[in-house]
């Protein structure tokens, strides 16, 4: 078993930043990934994005993501990088096993940074499991990274951020969005999202929901439903529409397995997306050494994600006896950026969560 | 059903890669998946549910959710949409849990 100074689990915004910030401060790192490419989430976003000028708002996700890959470069040594790399057990004493390819192998860290990110919820309907019932960021992978339509009529069902934005890029890709349903009487991500696709002629049904998929071997067509108060559908309000795709954006749910079964406290905040670590001040989880940050440790964005990576990142190389310029003045500044970033309506949620769980925002 | 044009992705011509899929060959594209370059080619179900055997295509294409999985060059449990795509390999339908074979 080889013995690592800090291992990163995880190469989406979070886990980059906060192995750059352990690299900055001399510390070895190797950073594990499941994915051919890093990048997480970023890999696939063509958007501009929002947020604080310091996180690069206004810059594409693939932008920003060449932005961080570019200054992991300077590194040389001191940084390994275990790409295709699945992590598949997580031990207390800080021993990892992990796959890739067909090797199994154990690695063992001083400081351990977790950063697995969220995976995606499903919705229960009829026959949600045909093939054609993707989930958004799928529609997003398969467009965006290997320039491929998912379909060619699109009903996308969840009106977050999410599935605004993926909305809009299927009709970038030529695809057909025939609609846009939401349970809540509202529409819930940014309206500036929401003012383009309708725009370009995109019904947004509010009050409403898919009933079932229809088809034999994939999708061919989706009844949907409009829903009373009580988010019970309504008998006789069906309509069936022809679609190939129903694309699923009703949010995503923090990958924290891993943690669990090396026996780190979780707590469940509905507001945070499910089970969510209990960290301390300095990001710690219960465990000693074990670190968590980005949409793991709560669904948000990448801006607080990278912004909580270098936190940790900080605070985990001092914790190794590493010296960090300014630390106390830049954990400062990046809190402030968190409290920024999650200010105002929008981060009424997360704001929610996070007290929940005993966090100081 | 690959994109051919797009306002800000740039969508070069890349290589095929040859493959067969049930016996049958077919291209992908360099940087495909297998998942990818069976969608790209329309082929959508992947496996069946162990009980039921209700076709499956991918959900999560991501690593995350095993929806995908399929025999690759004789080992089952592959998940295709993490798996980069290799000239001349084998993919097949998955049936059931998948068989293993000793090498
Ligand atoms: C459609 C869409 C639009 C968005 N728009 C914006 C926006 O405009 N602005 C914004 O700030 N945010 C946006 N976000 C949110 C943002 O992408 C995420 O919050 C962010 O990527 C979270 O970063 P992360 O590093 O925590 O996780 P991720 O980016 O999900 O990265 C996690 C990484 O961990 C790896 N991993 C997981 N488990 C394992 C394991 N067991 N072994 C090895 N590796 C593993 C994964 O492969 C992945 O690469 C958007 C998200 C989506 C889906
Ligand atoms: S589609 Fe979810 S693991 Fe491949």
């Amino acid at each position: 078993m080889q013995n690592k100074e800090a291992i990163v689990i995880g190469g989406g915004p979070a886990g980059l930043t906060a192995a750059l910030e352990l690299l900055k401060a001399g510390a070895s790192v190797c950073l594990i990934d499941r994915n051919e490419r890093l990048g997480g989430q970023l890999t696939k976003q063509t958007h501009m994005f929002f947020g604080s000028e310091k996180q690069y708002a206004s810059h594409r996700g693939i932008d920003i993501l060449e932005i961080l890959t570019n200054s992991l470069g300077k590194y040389g040594n001191k940084l390994e990088i275990l790409t295709e790399t699945t992590v598949v057990g997580m031990y207390r004493d800080k021993v990892l096993s992990c796959v890739s390819g067909d090797k199994f192998f154990k690695l063992q860290g001083e400081k351990i940074i977790f950063a697995t990110g969220a995976s995606e919820k499903a919705l229960p309907f009829e026959n949600n499991d045909l093939p054609g019932v993707y989930a958004a960021g799928a529609v997003q992978t398969l467009m965006n990274e290997y320039g491929i339509k998912p379909g060619e009529k699109v009903l996308m069902v969840g009106s977050g951020n999410i599935g605004l934005i993926v909305s809009y890029q299927l009709m970038q890709a030529g695809v057909e969005v025939v609609a846009l349903v939401e349970a809540a009487d509202r529409i819930g991500g940014y309206l500036v999202h929401a003012s383009k696709i309708k725009r370009l002629g995109v019904d947004i049904l509010t009050n409403t929901s898919v009933k079932r998929a229809i088809g034999k071997d994939s999708v061919e067509a989706a009844e949907i439903w409009e829903l009373d108060e009580q988010w019970q559908g309504i008998e006789g309000s069906e309509r069936t529409l022809e679609v190939d795709t129903i694309c699923v954006a009703v949010g995503l749910a923090p990958l924290t397995e891993l943690l669990q079964q090396m026996g780190v406290n979780v707590k469940y905040v509905n507001e945070l997306g499910g089970n969510v670590p209990i960290l301390d001040e300095q990001y710690q989880t219960s465990v000693e050494g074990v670190y968590a940050c980005g949409d793991l440790a709560n669904i948000e964005e990448a801006s607080s994600a990278m912004v909580e990576g270098r936190i940790v990142g900080i605070n985990a190389a001092r914790s190794l006896g590493r010296s960090v310029e300014n630390a106390d003045f830049r954990i400062k500044a990046l809190r402030h950026e968190l409290k920024d970033l999650r200010g105002g309506p929008p981060g009424d949620k997360v704001r929610k969560g996070l007290k929940k769980l005993g966090v100081a925002t | 059903m690959r994109i051919k044009e797009h306002p800000i992705l740039e969508l070069a011509e890349k290589p095929p890669i040859p493959f067969y899929f049930n016996g049958k060959l077919l291209y992908g594209i360099e940087g495909d998946t297998i998942a990818s370059a069976l969608h790209a080619n329309g082929i959508k179900k992947l496996s069946e549910s162990i009980h039921l055997k209700r076709p499956r295509g991918f959900y999560c294409a991501i690593g995350n959710c095993a929806s995908c999985n399929m025999v690759v060059d004789g080992e089952p449990n592959v998940r295709t949409c993490i798996t980069p795509l290799k000239e001349g390999m084998r993919v097949e339908n998955q049936q059931g849990k998948g068989r293993i074979h000793a090498k």
